[in-house]
């Protein structure tokens, strides 16, 4: 049997259908990417998706896919895990399919820690219907159905998945595919719901969204690169980190005011308060350096595991072997 | 005073009290130990959607309708004995009674305040209600039970808690019923409690010996047992017989049962049921709502499981979107739909079959599936085990209509021989295939193959988009999607091939036709039954395959000069079938939308003014 797989296993014979500059492109290479690494064949791997231009990821990688309806792909992804845990399952989804008509599922989906990798693909808009916006975009956005601006404020997929209990959060950004691959492998080694975060470019509908962030001249300044067990440090220069200030995270320049690079905040990913972990996940820039990579990396009960476990330890009790032996546990009479 | 039996071919008794008076239980009771004695049952519980309305007022009645006897196909009409524990169940079920009617009340509820409660306007209950002709039997019960438990321990409260116990012994003795079976039950609910145990039991003797002491009546009644065909026995709910359909049909596919479902009434005792069977390998998941219900359900059909969720009217219409999904990918998934009163929240304790258009029609596009309806509490297994044997050799959704009367009515029922029910055989992929397959090949059926994740060289992707009949790729070709949907709905049609003929009873050469499916057939075939014993004919054609129909409806309804529909609602049956069937007979209707089942009397008089 074959144990090991090149990132061609995983391609299809598909045409890949998305703008050309298209941010998804590089996250279904990561993703193809991190399938062939985690050494579980394409025919134990299901990729289900929602609906919008993310969701058609299933079409472009070779493995069982279900391209299903708009914002439910949590709930079938739950099903298809739940039904047969052996499998790999990948759910792909947008900020609009996961946060705004699937925001139920996600979160019930996040709650119950279900062995899922969600990719979630964030352009802050709604794309394959031409322009709306979207649950994550900005407060005061203009688009097709917000010609004035929109005057409500965004969801943060972080606050989203952390309010939720979520114990598997990481950021990535389409025009950083090495870090990109890196963090897809992690996510999907994770035991329970990993939830990534791919911060897209919409060539077309919402061109530069993220360029605050992604931009190459801003980067580096703007971006931090979390990786657990390493000093919280980032800038052009490395010369920039984050401290505890009170109840606060605070910039600080190593080298100024005392400050040395002992005094940065060392990442710890896995650990189980998940307060310092919301605070890395809601930090925006210019203030803040945005936080990518993997943010929360915490063990804790897998949903699909227990309930075959508690099966194991339920069987027993009545041992029954056939429903015909349960019926003869009920009150009955014989009719002679 | 001398005692006589009078015997009885049938009987129907109603229980009823505060909902908090235990009258279920009692009445659960009542029919099981009947059932023990050989008399065929039917039950019919009839309660509030309060959990706890206010005690003694007329929202707070919980009413257990038991018929027991032969040739019983219903709860009954109207109750031969009423047991009424305080005023508010005496006035709400007046019109529940007949004029001879043997009523037993628990006279020390009858107070002041009691008759207050329930809105009295008088202090002569008897009078008010002009209840003269009935027979009330007034027995202090709380008094009784309190002198009965004095030395137990308990506190008044928990004391008085037995009361029904008190109605159940009086009862036994009424109907000639030997109390040792009763405490046999008492003893498999309460076995781990013993005090409650004990006090029950205590309670149950007194109450028996009262009667048996006091001749509370003038006469108490034999009811002789039916001749039963042979065979080991229980008695069953509708809901539960549905789940246990379920878990048959998985064990005969050699699959693994998933449920995906959210709590509704009066549904939630098929996820309660399943819940509990994971003793048998059961999987379920409780949804974070309905559609995640259907939705889990969908993505453990594509991984191979036998899928179902369950449901009431309105988690139906949450679903219709997944349902569609399932059309649309050709996954075998079974939807329960147990119907209550609509619109909207409606009548949620109520029965009702308004659901019919919404199974058959309510989804986006040309979406046919598979409607079945079961008729009796016991055969929703028959009709579950078919509704999974369809949905996974068809590979479609299937609906299965049931309702809140046959959910939680129950009727003794022969435990199955599995063995003798017919094998399922999912189209499922096999190995010689692999080159020469595609997503939508089909059989000779018309239906696709079935290639779950985990088999070696059949990865696919299916979805909601249409697909190309040849190479399951996305289509938006306009010759393909007329194909694909003339091929979805021939699937469809096709299993009216193997679905049973419909079949008559009653007067075949009769003038009229009673037209019925689903959960009215007991009524239906009792008041059909009754009008030709009264001298008149009718025949019944009662339905449990709805899409496809089956393949002779056609010929079997144009025998008929006059056909009368009869359906808990305005009408959908019988505008189905007139778009279906070219019909040359009158057809006429016969409806009702009150949350209320049929009676056999209110069917009779329509009969009859039809001739």
């Amino acid at each position: 049997m074959q144990t090991s797989y090149t990132i061609n296993d995983f391609k299809s014979d598909q045409y890949v259908r998305w703008c050309p500059g298209c941010g998804n492109h590089a996250v279904l290479n990561s993703i193809q990417k991190a399938m062939s690494e985690i050494g579980i064949s394409p025919d134990n791997t299901a990729v289900i998706s929602g609906i919008g231009c993310s969701s058609r990821l299933p079409y472009y990688v070779n493995t069982y896919g279900f391209h299903t309806i708009h914002g439910r792909a949590s709930a079938i992804a739950t099903g298809v895990k739940v039904a047969n845990p052996k499998l790999a399952v990948w759910q792909i989804t947008g900020d609009g399919d996961c946060l705004a008509i699937g925001g139920n599922h996600f979160i019930h989906t996040v709650r119950r820690n279900i062995d899922i990798n969600l990719v979630q693909m964030n352009n802050g808009m709604y794309g394959l219907t031409k322009g709306q916006y979207a649950p994550t975009s900005k407060r005061g956005f203009v688009s097709k159905s917000s010609p004035y601006g929109t005057v409500e404020d965004p969801f943060n997929a972080a606050d989203l998945c952390f309010g939720a209990g979520g114990q598997f959060f990481a950021r990535i950004m389409d025009v950083d595919l090495k870090n990109s691959q890196e963090v897809m492998k992690l996510a999907a080694k994770h035991q329970g719901c990993s939830v990534v975060e791919a911060l897209v470019n919409c060539i077309i509908f919402n061109d530069g969204t993220h360029k605050d962030v992604s931009a190459k001249d801003v980067r580096e300044d703007h971006t931090i690169f979390l990786r657990h067990g390493e000093r919280m440090i980032f800038g052009k220069d490395r010369n920039k980190g984050l401290i505890v200030d009170g109840f606060k995270l605070k910039v600080v320049k190593i080298g100024e005011n005392g400050i040395t690079e002992n005094d940065i905040l060392i990442h710890d990913a896995k650990c189980q308060d998940k307060t310092l972990h919301f605070k890395l996940g809601h930090m925006r820039a210019p203030e803040f350096p945005l936080a990518l990579g993997i943010i929360r990396d915490a063990e804790a009960p897998v949903y699909d595991q227990d309930v075959y476990a508690q099966l194991e330890e339920v069987k027993p009790k009545h041992n029954f072997k056939s429903l015909n032996d349960f019926f003869m546990s009920l009150e009955t009479w014989e009719i002679k | 005073m001398i005692v006589t039996v009078k015997e009885l071919d049938r009987a129907v008794i109603r229980f009823s009290g505060d909902s908090g008076d235990g009258m279920q239980l009692t009445g659960t009771l009542f029919s099981t130990l009947s059932a023990v004695f050989g008399n065929e049952i039917s039950t019919f519980p009839d309660y509030p959607a309060e959990i706890r309305a206010p005690q003694g007022t007329l929202s707070g009645v919980s009413g257990y309708q038991v018929h027991i006897g032969n040739k019983v196909y219903t709860p009954g009409d109207k109750a031969d004995v009423l047991v009424a524990m305080n005023p508010a169940a005496l006035k709400v079920n007046v019109k529940n009674i007949k004029k001879d009617t043997v009523v037993l009340i628990d006279v020390d509820a009858f107070d002041e305040n009691g008759l207050k409660k329930a809105l009295y306007k008088t202090l002569d209950p008897i009078e008010e209600l002009k209840l003269g002709s009935v027979q009330i039997v007034s027995v202090p019960i709380s008094t009784l039970v309190k002198e009965s438990l004095a030395d137990s321990g308990m506190g008044n409260k928990d004391i008085l808690r037995s009361k029904n116990m008190f109605a159940l012994g009086l009862i036994c003795w009424l109907f000639n019923k030997p109390i040792e079976e009763a405490m046999h039950l008492l003893n498999r609910k309460f076995g781990k409690k013993p005090t409650i145990l004990e006090a029950n039991i205590k309670v149950l003797t007194d109450g028996f010996n009262y009667g048996h002491n006091i001749h509370a009546s003038v006469s108490t009644y034999n009811i002789q047992p039916t001749e039963m065909p042979k065979g080991i026995y229980t008695d069953v709910k509708g809901n539960e017989a549905t789940a246990w359909g379920l878990i048959a049909a998985a064990q005969q596919a050699g699959l693994q049962l998933f449920l995906g479902s959210y709590p509704i009434t009066p549904a939630s005792e098929i996820l309660q049921e399943l819940s509990a069977r994971k003793d048998l390998g059961v999987i379920t998941v409780q949804a974070e709502d309905e559609i995640a219900g259907v939705c889990t359900a969908i993505g453990a059909s594509f991984a191979g499981n036998l899928a179902a969720t369950s449901t009431s009217g309105p988690g139906l219409a949450l679903k219709a979107e997944g349902i569609n999904l399932a059309v649309m990918a050709e996954l075998p998934l079974v939807i329960v739909d147990v119907q209550r009163g609509g619109p909207s929240t409606g009548l949620p304790t109520k029965t009702e079959q308004s659901d019919l258009l919404q199974a058959l029609y309510g989804r986006n596009g040309e979406s046919p599936l598979v409607v079945l309806a079961a008729s009796t509490p016991s055969n929703c297994f028959d009709f579950a085990y078919t509704a999974s044997k369809l949905a996974l050799e068809h590979m479609t959704p299937v609906i299965l209509l049931t309702d809140g009367f046959l959910a939680n009515g129950s009727s003794a029922w022969r435990l199955p021989d599995l063995s003798q029910y017919p094998a399922i055989h999912p189209p499922f992929v096999h190995k010689e295939m692999q080159d020469k397959w595609a997503p939508y090949l089909r059989n000779e059926e018309g239906s696709r193959y079935w290639a779950v994740p985990g088999m070696e060289g059949f990865a696919h992707r299916v979805g909601g988009l249409e697909k190309d009949s040849r190479t399951g790729a996305i289509s938006t070709d306009p010759a393909n999607h007329q194909l694909m949907t003339d091929l979805r709905q021939q699937k469809i049609d096709n299993i009216a091939k193997v679905i049973p003929p419909l079949q008559l009873s009653g007067d075949s050469q009769a003038d009229l036709l009673v037209v019925g499916w689903g959960g009215t057939y007991g009524h239906l075939y009792s008041a059909v039954q009754q009008f030709n014993e009264q001298g008149s004919q009718a025949a019944l054609a009662h339905f449990n395959y709805i899409n496809p129909l089956p393949a002779n409806t056609e010929e079997v309804l144009n025998k008929f000069k006059k056909i009368v529909v009869c359906e808990l609602n305005s009408g959908q049956f019988a505008s189905y079938l007139r778009s279906k069937l070219k019909l040359k007979g009158e057809v006429l209707q016969y409806n009702k939308v009150q949350g209320q089942p049929f009676t056999v009397e209110e069917l009779i008089q329509h009969f009859t003014a039809i001739l």
